[in-house]
């Protein structure tokens, strides 16, 4: 297995490279997530994204997600890419491959991994509109942590 | 002594991305009512802490030697 499955860089990521990471012979499916700069959000036209990160410890929250997942689905190989720094319309800012032997552990694990990306993993969204920019949180309308922290998962 | 690590807004905010503060043996929720009165517009609503790269809830004791982060909500993916 290729070492680093969990990684935070600076660099377009190559697709191509993520999915070989989980390639396999006992393999019979790689689901790939792919998430891209969007142009439109309702009304609003976004000119370009920066990303930044808590880089040591959001490799550490990539790799919990790893785990969790491995426990949820342990027929499942894993790989996570997050780009940050400066990306313009349609640049790919993750990208999350997961391989297993059939194809519904693959679909569920991949959808399972980007949801908490977006809870646990530190890594914050500015968007850069025509009249100003802001910082992104709440994406997924639940920050109020009934704790003062995210969910352990499983 | 510690070590505050800001980020997004806060490091906005702040104008820095990490300072040294002479404090320990205090709560999460004691350091950011500290930060709240030194710099009152800074607001640690919704915010998420971390001690040595770990989630923590507002209880933790911030020991001498820890680095602190001071988590927004993430937006990543």
């Amino acid at each position: 297995m290729e070492q680093n499955l969990f990684k935070i860089v600076r660099h377009p990521i190559s697709v191509e490279d993520v999915t070989n990471q989980v390639s396999r012979r006992d393999a019979g499916a790689i689901t790939l997530f792919i998430g891209t700069v969007r142009e439109f959000t309702k009304e609003k036209r976004t000119l370009s994204l920066e990303y930044q990160a808590y880089e040591s410890m959001a490799v550490k929250m990539l790799s919990q997600i790893g785990e969790e997942i491995k426990h949820k689905w342990p027929d499942t190989w894993v790989a996570i890419t997050h780009r940050i720094g400066k990306l313009e319309i349609t640049d790919i800012a993750v990208v999350i491959a997961v391989s297993s032997p059939h194809r519904k552990n693959a679909y569920q694990a991949n959808e399972y991994a980007i949801e908490r990306i977006k809870q646990i993993v530190p890594i914050w969204k500015k968007e850069f509109w025509e009249d100003g920019t802001m910082w992104v949180g709440d994406q997924l309308e639940t920050t109020e942590y009934a704790k003062g922290k995210p969910s352990k998962g499983e | 002594m510690i070590t505050v690590l800001f980020f997004a807004g806060i490091k906005e905010e702040m104008g820095l991305d990490q300072l040294i503060v002479e404090k320990d043996n205090i709560t999460v929720l004691q350091l950011k009512q500290y930060f709240e009165s030194e710099y009152p517009s800074l607001s640690f609503n919704q915010c998420m802490t971390a001690i040595n790269e770990t989630f923590v809830t507002d209880e933790e004791i911030i020991k001498d030697q820890d680095t602190v982060a001071f988590i927004p909500p993430v937006s990543g993916g």
